[in-house]
């Protein structure tokens, strides 16, 4: 009977599995199609995922990609380390004021943190590009950082910082070699989740840039055309590289743990 | 230096980045076209049409809440259960979509479900017609539910975890069956959990555009698509920004309200 009821809760499991994956398992399969066709297998080949190189609007976007998740995350990573610092070291007040303020982005629509952004950087005459996709995927990023380094500070005995102050450390070298080193698990963990959130943006990119474009914003105008197998084998590329990713992030933590 | 002024760069950048550009929605819901004051686009929110595409977007975004729930809720005990709990494969495999590009999981499901696709391929290959199914309301509901099932799985499954395992055993050794185990235990316990799923899973289907977009043809305006609009092609920015104000509104207020239903609320940040 025991063992009856496991079978059962197996196959529920599968059957979700089956309904997260199958869209995927059939993206993968036929971006190795040598034909056109999306149902039928005409022959494996690497055709796709060559037309795919040579696009040069696609290797573009995979630039500008790449180029926003790299910047947004140092950049954030930076601003969200010392902001945890500061946070933690502030008055409560001040602390939950901007505690509070941080979940603002993290509970805010997309959609609104998108146009929001939009309107303020037309508003400024800043060309809405590359340069203020970063600037709005730090905004992003940064709270996500700052909660993935507030748990490892709280942790922390606040004994060592004063330790290494009386022994005639400098606040600033205290902070390097001190509390860094201490928090560095909470520093990597909260640049991984950022690196995946700006891989993973689409809205908020849509309405922040109007010249460059990323891969989500590329793979949405072309989707309104249709689908097409060279977007099949861009779609395997990034989710092999998000597979990899997470695999990393998985080694350092459990997945609970940073959602 | 003191080390609160660390997070001055931090506070400045929010204050820029965040404040700014919410003050910049708040002046142009309250502007007309010269920039005079008036509560116009305000009301307009509430004209017929709007109401409608309201409605459309809350039906869908709940039928996708529940769905979640009732899909996401057997998923995540299961996972939590001893059966389960040993493969932490699994449980990654389950919530790996999640982290997975939005659009790439919408394109996804598109292909799926496209007159050339896979699907139509079977429905004809057994003689039947080809099925129409881009461009129709069942499209959008699934996209929107293979999009957010895992943000529902995850909380849930965290908040069973931490469920202390010898107030379920207790309730097994006064003579509780499984079911009432389950229904006065188990379930109640994790609500929490269940709580910031939903609200994971209704505050973006219900602002979507681009899930409608794409699987519903543009058949099926929602209320991200009309918002888009405004931006993107009308270019009446004081009624996109009113219309985001009014949802953003709503939206905050169905947060809070679920949060009263919450009875530990202390609990419930932890599950993210």
């Amino acid at each position: 009977m025991k063992k009856f009821f496991k079978g059962l809760k197996g196959s529920y499991l599968a059957l979700i599995l089956l309904f997260l994956y199958s869209p995927i398992a059939i993206m993968i399969a036929f971006s190795f199609n040598a034909g056109k066709s999306r149902s039928k297998w005409e022959g494996f080949s690497f055709k796709w995922y060559q037309e795919l190189f040579k696009n040069e609007a696609i290797m573009e976007a995979l630039r500008v990609t790449l180029t926003v998740a790299v910047i947004a995350t140092v950049v954030s990573v930076i601003l969200g380390t010392l902001g945890a610092i500061g946070i933690h070291a502030c008055k409560k007040g001040w602390a939950t004021t901007l505690l509070n303020l941080s979940y603002l982005p993290m509970t805010m629509p997309d959609i609104v943190t998108g146009i929001s952004l939009m309107m303020m950087f037309v508003f400024i005459k800043l060309d809405r590009g590359m340069f203020t996709m970063i600037l709005a995927h730090i905004t992003f990023d940064t709270p996500y950082v700052l909660f993935s380094v507030l748990p490892k500070l709280k942790q922390m005995d606040p004994n060592t910082y004063e330790a290494a102050l009386d022994l005639g450390c400098k606040p600033m070298k205290a902070i390097t070699k001190v509390i860094i080193p201490e928090i560095s698990p909470g520093i990597i963990t909260g640049g991984l989740l950022a690196l995946t959130m700006s891989l993973d943006d689409f809205v908020i990119s849509y309405f922040t840039t109007d010249k460059a474009q990323n891969l989500s914003t590329l793979i949405y105008s072309a989707a309104k055309r249709g689908v097409k197998p060279d977007m099949y084998a861009l779609s395997t590329i990034m989710f092999i590289t998000v597979l990899a990713l997470l695999i990393v992030i998985n080694k350092r933590t459990t997945l609970e743990n940073i959602g | 230096m003191k080390r609160s002024f660390f997070s001055g760069p931090y506070a400045l950048w929010m204050i820029m980045f965040t404040i700014f550009p919410i003050v910049f929605v708040a002046l142009y819901a309250f502007q007309d076209n010269t920039g005079a004051f008036t509560i116009d686009n305000i009301t307009r929110c509430f004209e017929g049409t709007y109401m409608k595409v309201l409605w459309r977007s809350v039906k869908l975004a709940l039928e996708c809440t529940v769905l979640c729930v009732l899909l996401g809720y057997p998923c995540a005990y299961f996972l939590a259960s001893k059966d389960f709990s040993k493969y932490k494969t699994l449980f990654v495999l389950i919530l790996l979509p999640m982290w997975m590009n939005f659009l790439l999981r919408t394109y996804a499901s598109m292909s799926l479900l496209e007159r050339n696709g896979i699907i139509n391929a079977i429905v004809t290959a057994l003689g039947f017609d080809r099925w129409n199914m881009i461009g129709t309301e069942g499209a959008v509901l699934y996209g929107m539910v293979y999009n957010y099932l895992p943000f529902m799985v995850l909380p849930i499954h965290t908040s069973l975890k931490k469920m202390d395992q010898r107030v379920i055993e207790a309730a097994q050794d006064l003579g509780a069956n499984p079911a009432r185990v389950f229904l006065k235990v188990t379930l109640p316990l994790s609500m929490s959990g269940v709580i910031s799923g939903i609200t994971m899973v209704f505050m973006p289907s219900v602002t979507t555009f681009a899930i409608s977009k794409l699987l519903g043809s543009g058949n099926f305006m929602l209320m991200g698509d009309v918002i888009e609009n405004q931006y993107m092609v009308a270019n009446d920015w004081s009624f996109g920004s009113s219309l985001s104000l009014f949802m953003t509104v709503l939206i905050l207020i169905s947060i809070g309200l679920l949060n009263r239903l919450d009875t530990n609320k202390s609990e419930r940040s932890d599950n993210w």
